[in-house]
């Protein structure tokens, strides 16, 4: 190895075999992303208002429900896709560690606890 | 890079000496909106759904900062952000097939994709600011 430059260090080694796979799931999730958001706001905009009744009526149907769980989904996990290249970029050391630790938990309490309101709108128990 | 052997070598031209251009506003607009969207936006939305699970009251007070002024700033902000990610998202998948570098095409839409963004969001908002929430 020595203590070369980076590339000295780096030739020999071959691929790291996986560097594309964060780079396409950013894209998949987009993708998602994409379709839920529009799927949400062409939703908001066709209720006739945004009071308790209507939209707890609206988020209860099968089909809305499926939808905003979809969305939960694929936004935190994109999410948690860029945030993680956000704190690889200006996090270093040990902060870094601690951030993507703290960035994976978040993530994931946060879509839980999405999805569990999506349940509890949909199958009723409120 | 700052681990790059040899302490004393040259580094490349950074930031600092390059004239700002479009592809580089609308590239750090996209990981600024991307970050308020993961965090203000994905909170606002477990926000609106905690209330919609915990009853009318809860959402009667979600709705009241919604539609205070401060609300309606913050809530402007967040769709501005989403859609203008969204739209500049579009851009990327573009660009990752390998099209839309030629000079003129990449300046047009590094321009155009943040203000389509805000276009969309402007329209969102009057459509539900017109109806009455």
């Amino acid at each position: 190895m020595g203590n070369g430059t980076s590339i000295g260090r780096v030739r020999g080694l071959g691929s790291a075999k996986s560097g594309t796979h964060h780079w396409l799931l950013q894209r998949w999730t987009a993708i998602g992303n994409l379709v839920a958001i529009v799927y949400l706001a062409v939703s908001l905009l066709l209720l006739p208002n945004l009071g308790y009744p209507t939209v707890s009526e609206w988020i209860a149907k099968p089909v809305p429900a499926l939808a905003i769980a979809l969305l939960i989904v694929s936004t935190f996990w994109h999410a948690r896709l860029g945030l993680q290249v956000f704190i690889e970029d200006y996090v270093e050391g040990a902060n870094r560690l601690a951030a993507i630790i703290a960035l994976n938990l978040v993530t994931f309490v946060g879509a839980a606890f999405g999805l569990f309101c999506i349940v509890r709108l949909a199958l009723g128990g409120a | 890079m700052a681990q790059a052997g040899t302490s004393n070598r040259p580094l490349s031209p950074h930031l600092q000496i390059w004239k700002w251009g479009p592809a580089m506003a609308v590239s750090i607009l996209h990981r600024a909106t991307g970050t308020v969207n993961a965090t203000a936006g994905l909170g606002v939305l477990l926000w609106w759904l905690g209330a919609l699970v915990s009853g009318p009251d809860a959402y009667a007070t979600f709705v009241g900062h919604a539609t205070s002024w401060y609300g309606l700033i913050v809530l402007f902000g967040i769709t501005a952000c989403v859609f203008i990610h969204a739209a500049s998202g579009v851009r990327h998948f573009v660009l990752d097939i390998g099209a839309g570098f030629e000079l003129g095409a990449n300046k047009v839409w590094s321009l155009l994709s943040p203000l389509i963004g805000i276009a969309l969001a402007a329209a969102f908002w009057a459509v539900i600011l017109m109806r009455g929430a």
